[in-house]
């Protein structure tokens, strides 16, 4: 029932041996780098899209959940502890804390939610920057170790001190999540978060709780964030409150949008594609953002869907144009 | 079955319902009529949670069901239609079924991530269900529609399938035929037919007089935010405050 | 207690910024229901503005002063027209995001035009005062008496001209309104530059005293988004004390409990006011 065509997995699959083969023909370790970063903020993108575009909850602290996990990771690990238990604690925080955040928040609507996690997310960078014993200041933390190496028994190990073994840390942790996703999203379960978005009232009259419906989004969505910012203070080996600022939200925000609101590809590719859209324009300098500013209003009016959502719409065009009774049937009807 | 006692219900100082009580018997078609702005809406309300009573009581089945939030009476199976059609207009005719049909599964997080065999059980039972309730609505060859691309009449009758799919044990039908032609108001009425001889017990406002008189078994009339009447459409036909209520207003009977 | 009085006068400076730049933002938020986060990198941008025509023209505080205003106020026309408008019937969600890429856009304006580092706008009236013990800057005075003068002007707007009652009437049934006759997008777009003029007006009192940077809008915006929200959308007496009020708070805390963590107080009271009171302090209650 919730099944997609043949084509989409074979394409899916394509995509899959293409990220696998990477590594092999990607041209330096800069690129390289950037690759694995976007993977990162593609973990975080798709899980703000959970509650943003699925849920329909403008959640703007999603670069505070993401900070919350890369200054939980750090701080553990520097203590001592392994990454491996040091990263579902982190997202637990993550998760908790947003629990408490949500609690009273999401009794709020529209307008006030927003608000209410935006100034958390100030909140959060504020006291990033200021608690210098817990987290370095302004300055942050640096030379967090990288994921200890696991052994594999007769084989030796797992280390990550190559860009090629992060890479591979880095998708495997994307696959994982957008399994989860996926699987939480196509379902009965995903089909109560879109509720809450389409008519929280009817949900409301048909037994489902709105507000634990919510809650539930919101701290899936941020135990991935917290995720996610774990393995990048990880792999980046430092972390400043810029990791955990409001910019990170909007930056998290923007690939959502362009990348199509409410599709989990759309998370991926707006993840993966402007970073790399964004270092190709590095030679403009300053006016990069000008250019992203104007974009997203103009893509906001214009495409509201986004890039998949564009996309979508072009096929449901064509397909309108292959079989034009069908179509006109549906709208005699109407 | 279910008892609405001495409800009242205040808005900034005005009154819109005052100490209503009246009884829906198991089985049987209650009709709420009145003038615009009578307070029938306000009632339906009430009885669902949606506003919470300034005084007053409702019970199902002896169980006080006011104050509680609208998702804990629906679970107590009480189901209701809204006077706008209400749908999920972003998704499919089958995933409207499909969230109508929810509550009675426990598809939860874990359920979901695990894909354990009670989830398949769920998910299997949830979509039968939401099938057999197309086939019942007329619209098994749209499961798969968007909401945009269905008639006014068939949202109509989606709305009713969203509140009847999890199996209610009472229906609240909010004007179910409100902007619908002769024709169409005729199928929804036999459809409504249909449901309480299935055994639902249905409760509903309507405006179009002639439709009430021949569906409901008993009418309940409310005024002014009272209750000036109530009995067998024959008995409301000659009530004398009825008439004169209608003859200020609209002039259906 | 000197030290009490100073940070008194220094809230109340605060104060007067914060009531004059909510008042414009609760202006645009009553009449069109629209988010505008970008509203405090509007009032960054008219500090640069007036610096422009200072430094670029050789004009004198006033006369730049109000050349900026009237910029501002046609760039307020111009966002609500291109950024806003189309967004009218759209999910609320959409005009959050076009406010953000409206903010971005102004910041990265500012940064291409003017650079990362700060400016200042010399001070037209570098004079100190003594009074009961405490130095007043003449500047930081004309901050607080030029508020209340705008204030005030703003007050009698509203009050007895025509264009005023007007906005009132679609800041409360915009239907009702466009159903009478008036030209709906017509009193939008006034508001919005009525909004984006006082924006100016707050930032050029201001700049001569603390230094004009591309990010300075960023948090000012968001206090005036706490004032709003918690003074009521759409109500002016409750954006007013509600700047005054958190000046106030932001000096005492900052003067006695931290200076570093002088911005968390009024986030967190935003935060702990809305758990209890979902629709603000003086809000209606959402029909």
């Amino acid at each position: 029932m919730f099944t997609k065509p043949f084509h989409y997995n074979l394409l899916y699959l394509l995509l899959l041996v293409a990220a696998l083969l990477l590594p092999f023909y990607v041209p330096d370790a800069y690129i390289f780098q950037i690759v694995i970063m976007s993977f990162l903020f593609a973990i975080a993108t798709s899980s703000m899209n959970l509650i943003i575009g699925f849920a329909g909850q403008a959640s703007l602290a999603h670069g505070a959940f993401f900070g919350i996990g890369a200054y939980g990771v750090a701080i553990m690990t520097k203590a001592g502890l392994s990454f491996w238990l040091a990263l579902p604690l982190a997202a637990l925080i993550s998760a908790g804390i947003g629990a408490v955040i949500g609690i009273p928040s999401l009794r709020t609507r529209g307008h006030y939610f927003a608000i209410v996690t935006l100034c958390f997310g100030v909140i959060l960078w504020i006291v990033a920057g200021n608690w210098i014993q817990l987290t370095g200041g302004h300055n942050g933390i640096f030379g967090i170790p990288l994921p200890s190496s696991i052994p594999i028994p007769f084989l030796g190990e797992i280390d990550f001190y190559s860009q090629t073994a992060q890479y591979y840390l880095a998708l495997t942790f994307l696959l994982l999540t957008l399994f989860v996703l996926h699987r939480l999203i196509y379902s009965m379960f995903g089909l109560t978060f879109m509720a809450m978005r389409n008519n929280e009232p009817l949900a409301d009259a048909v037994g489902i709780d709105p507000f634990t419906t919510k809650l539930m989004a919101f701290v899936i969505a941020n135990f991935i964030a917290g995720m996610a910012g774990g393995i990048y203070a990880s792999i980046i080996g430092a972390v400043s409150p810029s990791a955990a600022s409001h910019l990170m939200t909007f930056n998290f925000l923007i690939y959502v949008i362009l990348g199509g609101i409410a599709t989990l590809s759309g998370s991926v590719i707006g993840a993966f594609a402007i970073p790399i859209i964004m270092e190709l324009l590095q030679f403009l300098g300053d006016y990069r953002m000008l250019i992203f500013g104007a974009l997203l209003v103009v893509v906001i009016i214009y495409f509201p869907q986004g890039f998949v959502g564009g996309l979508r719409q072009l096929n449901q065009k064509v397909v309108a144009w292959r079989q034009p009774k069908q179509t006109e049937g549906a709208n005699v009807s109407r | 079955m279910f008892l609405v006692k001495s409800l009242t219900k205040h808005f900034d100082g005005i009154i819109a319902v005052q100490d209503v009580t009246f009884t829906i018997n198991q089985g049987e078609i209650l009709a709420i009529i009145g003038p615009n702005g009578a307070g029938k809406s306000t009632v339906f309300n009430l009885m669902t949670g949606t506003i919470t009573p300034t005084s007053g009581m409702v019970f199902m089945e002896k169980v006080r069901i006011s104050g509680l939030p609208p998702n804990k009476v629906a679970v107590k199976g009480i189901a209701r239609t809204f006077q706008t059609t209400s749908l999920f207009d972003q998704l499919r005719v089958i995933d409207n079924l499909l969230i109508g049909y929810k509550y009675r599964t426990r598809i939860g997080f874990w359920n979901t991530l695990l894909h354990t065999p009670a989830w398949k059980r769920y998910q299997t039972e949830a979509f039968m269900r939401a099938m057999e309730m197309l086939e019942f609505l007329g619209l098994a060859d749209k499961a798969e529609y968007f909401i945009p691309a269905l008639s006014q009449e068939e949202q109509k009758r989606l709305a009713i399938g969203i509140a009847m799919v999890s199996k209610p044990r009472i229906l609240l039908l909010d004007e179910p035929t409100g902007g619908l032609i002769q024709e169409e108001t005729d199928r929804i009425t036999r459809l409504i037919e249909r449901i309480r001889d299935q055994g639902t017990t249905v409760c509903i406002i309507e405006h179009k007089m002639q439709m009430i008189m021949g569906l409901a078994d008993r009418i309940v009339v409310l005024n002014y935010g009272k209750k000036i009447a109530e009995g067998t459409p024959d008995e409301i036909k000659s009530n004398q405050a009825v008439i004169e209520a209608y003859l200020g207003g609209e002039v259906h009977v | 207690m000197e030290l009490l009085l100073q940070q008194i006068f220094n809230g109340i400076m605060f104060g007067s910024t914060y009531a004059i730049v909510a008042l414009g933002l609760t202006l645009v938020m009553g009449i069109l229901s629209i988010p505008n986060f970008a509203h405090g990198h509007l009032y960054m941008l008219g500090g640069y503005i007036t610096f422009f025509f200072i430094s670029a023209t050789g004009l004198g505080f006033w006369l730049s002063m109000l050349l900026s205003v009237i910029t501002l106020g046609l760039i307020g026309v111009l966002m609500e027209r291109m950024v806003y408008r189309p967004l009218t019937d759209q999910p609320h969600i959409n005009a959050f995001i076009a406010a953000i890429g409206a903010l971005l856009f102004l910041e990265a304006l500012a940064l291409v035009v003017w650079g990362p580092q700060g400016l200042r706008i010399p001070n037209p009236y570098p004079q100190n005062i003594q009074f009961l013990g405490i130095t007043m800057g003449l500047q930081r005075l004309l901050v607080i008496g030029g508020a209340a003068v705008l204030i005030l002007c703003l007050h009698l707007f509203m009050k007895k001209t025509l264009m005023g009652t007007t906005i009132e009437a679609v800041a409360q049934n915009r239907e009702g309104a466009m159903l009478n006759g008036i030209n709906v997008n017509r009193v939008s777009a006034i508001t919005f530059g009525i909004s984006s003029a006082t924006a100016a007006i707050a930032a050029s009192f201001l700049s001569p005293i603390f230094m004009l940077s591309p990010s300075m809008g960023a948090i000012l915006g968001m206090k005036a988004f706490i004032i709003v929200i918690l003074g009521g959308m759409g109500s002016i007496p409750g954006a007013i004390l509600g700047g005054y009020i958190l000046g106030l708070i932001e000096a005492l805390g900052g003067g006695y409990v931290s200076a570093a963590y002088k911005d968390v107080f009024a986030f967190g009271a935003l935060i702990v006011i809305l758990s209890f009171k979902p629709t603000g302090i003086f809000g209606k209650k959402e029909a």
